[in-house]
């Protein structure tokens, strides 16, 4: 199997990003919380991207919030996914009113920004790391919901579904074993784009200060707490954005190589 | 004697195969052919599917399909050879002096340019006339070509025409330029029986009044012999019998061509039908939701255990509607069916698993009705665990005495579809079928797709099947040569009703109502002259004309 280069780099960086959130506690060379030095120190070998505006190591804060970023985002795409596809996939398969209720159902949430829908709901509730990832799921969750109802009708007017009608197959076996196996591929590129917005969506809850609460770090909290050192020249702001950017293109390199691959296998479909 | 048109010499081609599970590697698919076509003359390029015809057809116009490439050989076109020739001059080549004409006319034209525009546009493009004179030659081979209204029907839309208007209307494309060599690739495959005899003969017709030259490519040697002076029969890249179409279809050399000139000589005796019937449709009306017309009109048909009753008719005839009503997907509004002794409900979903065990189905296209990422095992092996509840070593027991049965063997278990063959493809969807002990198998067009030679082993093998089984047969066919094949009784459907109905013999025995006539007479018979013949006795034009 070849790699090509794209691939490679996107899939370096992502593993880059994915070791240092998961080992954070590892490597990170100094306690999350910890204040370490004078403010918004330069770059020296003791803080190698410098200290934040309360004086904590920057690198570390970095690391941490890289594995909460991740973290958050992960878990609500999983839960987007899961909760999306299935849905979707109900509602291709049954049809009729089903597919109806559902399908306007989405449309009407679809209709509402869901920035300004999570402003609202998170400014009436408790903010935890839970509820960040149960609202980002399922206010996502519509998204995959579209994309997987579109390929599950393409796919259950296929002959094969129809046999399994005709053997009197049930909903989830139909579901699970028919559709599921032959809508992977658009899904899984899907997944790579959806994480994305996850990020940076959690990023942007974060910088408007009703996402992560300190003082567990993250990267759109990061920006939001060093914002105001750019007024004097002092760039901690921006490793996050860097981070978020890199992050963002090389997920979506991976994602471009998946589909491709998966599309010419075993002349199954895209 | 005059230099031949189109001189072809050691051709080869070869193409790059991506296998799922092995480095990409090339492959040769055509192994240096040699022919010629004289000018004005008709070469038959005839052979079942991968065997080359349309790569060669094409390499014609100097021209590789999608990742195929001309590796060697030399292809001489007026006396130049256009494998070796620049590209300006295989431009003036395409479309000038030599045209093609595709399988589906519908696939082909642009649904959102009018005819005439696409008609004429390379005869405009390679200069040979002006948009006036392009017209007026298009308007003329409209006429030479039998379509309504041949001055106006270039100003409508591909989709305002229909399927066999076409194919005509892509005839005149090839011809408007005033070409040299057309290459006809399968014109008539797409198109029912009734239809495809007019195209035909419009085709015939069209060739002898221009004077072009043509190869005709298709895999009916019985269609090849009514157009071509001579026939090359290929197979698998290689040439097997050339001869002019005396030769090969009244004394063939090649045991090959013989299988080729004898195919559809299954001989079936009519069984009669005794006792009560295992399905009885009665007085079934049916029409799709959301239309207002009727698409099935009150059927009554009985089938016999163990028996075939084939429903023939073209396409639109309601011939699948009836299928669906039958298992169940589509409810009718009116009659009743009754199946194995009791009455079957109308819709699938309050249908009993008994019913459906017993009421299988097989498709068309062997390809969809295959979920690609499933084995061969776990497709015969699901109505096993799903009706039977097989499990372990027992159910890969029963599996492997089905592929047995189905004549394929030992090491199909782990392959995925599309590691088979066509004929392969359908040989485990009917053992799909066969797992479930059914008492009746719905065949739905099941060798339309496939090629005459691997057609004949799967009708021999339901035949044989019915035998063992007891299974009796609802098969739906536009061929009248598989009806003629298998048939217990014949129920022939025009326009949603049952026209004429019987045992075999009655109903393809005179006196014929004027559509059972149509229908008998299109079946291209392998002789020459036999186009001729029809045309001039039959009593009733087609309908998709």
């Amino acid at each position: 199997m070849r790699i090509p280069l794209s691939a490679m780099i996107g899939l370096i960086l992502t593993g880059l990003y994915f070791f240092a959130a998961i080992f954070a506690s590892w490597i990170a060379p100094y306690g999350m919380a910890e204040a370490v030095g004078d403010v918004w120190e330069p770059s020296s070998a003791a803080h190698w991207l410098g200290t934040d505006q309360i004086g904590r190591d920057l690198l570390t804060r970095m690391i941490y919030g890289g594995q909460t970023t991740i973290f958050i985002a992960t878990a609500a795409t999983i839960l987007s996914f899961s909760t999306g596809a299935i849905f979707g996939f109900i509602a291709a398969v049954s049809g009729g009113w089903v597919d109806q209720i559902l399908s306007r159902f989405v449309d009407l949430m679809m209709s509402i920004p869901s920035l300004i829908l999570a402003l609202v709901i998170l400014s009436a509730i408790d903010v935890t790391v839970l509820t960040l990832i149960v609202l980002m799921g399922l206010l996502d969750s519509t998204r995959v919901f579209r994309l997987a109802r579109a390929v599950a009708v393409d796919i259950s007017v296929m002959e094969y579904v129809e046999a399994a009608r005709l053997r009197g197959e049930k909903i989830f076996w139909i579901i699970f074993r028919e559709i599921l196996p032959n809508a992977l591929s658009p899904l899984v590129a899907e997944m790579g784009l959806r994480f994305i917005f996850m990020v940076l969506f959690i990023s942007t809850l974060s910088f408007l200060g009703i996402g992560v609460q300190p003082p567990l770090a993250d990267w759109g909290g990061i920006v939001k707490e060093n914002k105001d050192g750019i007024n004097f020249g002092i760039g901690a702001a921006l490793y996050p954005a860097v981070a978020i950017c890199t992050l963002a293109i090389s997920v979506n390199l991976v994602a471009d190589w998946v589909l491709t691959r998966t599309t010419s296998l075993k002349g199954g479909r895209g | 004697m005059s230099e031949p048109l189109l001189k072809v010499r050691d051709l080869k081609i070869g193409a790059t195969i991506y296998p799922p599970d092995a480095k990409p590697h090339d492959i040769e698919i055509v192994h240096g052919v040699d022919f010629d076509v004289m000018p004005g003359k008709v070469l038959g390029l005839i052979g079942e599917s991968g065997a080359g015809k349309s790569t060669i057809g094409l390499a014609a116009m100097a021209y590789g399909r999608g990742g195929v490439k001309l590796t060697g050989g030399e292809v001489w076109v007026n006396g130049r050879d256009v494998l070796q020739s620049s590209r300006s001059d295989v431009r003036d080549l395409r479309g000038g002096e030599v045209t093609y004409v595709s399988q589906s006319a519908a696939a082909s034209f642009n649904p959102a340019k009018k005819i005439m525009e696409q008609v004429t546009e390379a005869a405009i493009l390679q200069g040979k006339f002006s948009k006036a004179d392009a017209e007026k030659r298009a308007i003329e081979l409209f006429r030479k070509l039998d379509l309504p209204d041949p001055e106006n029907i270039g100003t409508r839309f591909p989709h305002q025409v229909s399927g066999g208007q076409l194919q005509r209307c892509m005839t005149a494309l090839a011809l408007c330029p005033q070409p040299d060599l057309v290459v006809f690739d399968e014109p008539t495959t797409a198109l029912d029986v009734t239809t495809q005899i007019d195209v035909l003969k419009a085709i015939k017709e069209a060739i002898a009044d221009t004077g072009v030259a043509a190869l005709y490519i298709t895999h009916d040697l019985a269609v090849v012999a009514q157009v071509s002076d001579h026939i090359m029969v290929l197979r698998q890249g290689e040439m097997v019998e050339y001869g002019d179409v005396d030769q090969i279809i009244n004394a063939p050399r090649e045991e090959y061509t013989k299988a080729l000139v004898s195919v559809r000589s299954i001989e079936h005796k009519e069984k009669t039908p005794s006792g009560t019937p295992i399905l009885t449709v009665e007085n079934i009306t049916a029409r799709y939701s959301g239309t207002n017309f009727d698409v099935l009109k009150d059927i009554n048909v009985d089938l016999h255990s163990g028996q075939t009753l084939a429903v023939v008719g073209e396409s639109g005839s309601g011939k699948s509607t009836l299928a669906r009503v039958i298992t169940g997907l589509l409810p009718p509004t009116k009659g009743r069916i009754h199946f194995n002794g009791r009455d079957l409900s109308n819709a699938l979903s309050s249908r009993k698993p008994e019913d459906l065990r017993e009421l299988q189905m097989i498709y068309q296209m062997a390809d969809t009705a295959m979920n690609p990422r499933q084995t061969v095992g776990t497709i015969i092996g699901r109505p096993l665990e799903f009706y039977f509840g097989l499990k372990g070593a027992e159910k890969q027991k029963r599996i492997q005495e089905l592929l047995d049965e189905i004549e394929l063997g030992e090491g199909f278990q782990d392959r995925y579809p599309a590691e088979l063959s066509g004929g392969q493809k359908q040989r485990v969807c009917i053992a799909r079928a066969l797992a479930a002990k059914p008492k009746l198998i719905i065949c739905d067009e099941v060798t339309s797709a496939l090629d005459p030679l691997v057609a004949d082993g799967i009708l021999k093998l339901l035949l044989q099947l019915q035998k063992v089984e007891d299974v009796a047969f609802l098969f739906i066919t536009h061929d009248l040569a598989t009806v003629r094949a298998i048939a217990d009784s014949i129920a022939v459907m025009y326009q949603g009703e049952v026209v004429r109905y019987g045992g075999k013999t009655d109903v393809l025995s005179p006196p014929f109502d004027d559509y059972t006539d149509l229908l008998l007479s299109s079946v291209p018979e392998m002789k020459l002259g036999w186009l001729e013949d029809v045309i001039a006795t039959r009593k009733m034009q087609s309908g998709g004309n």
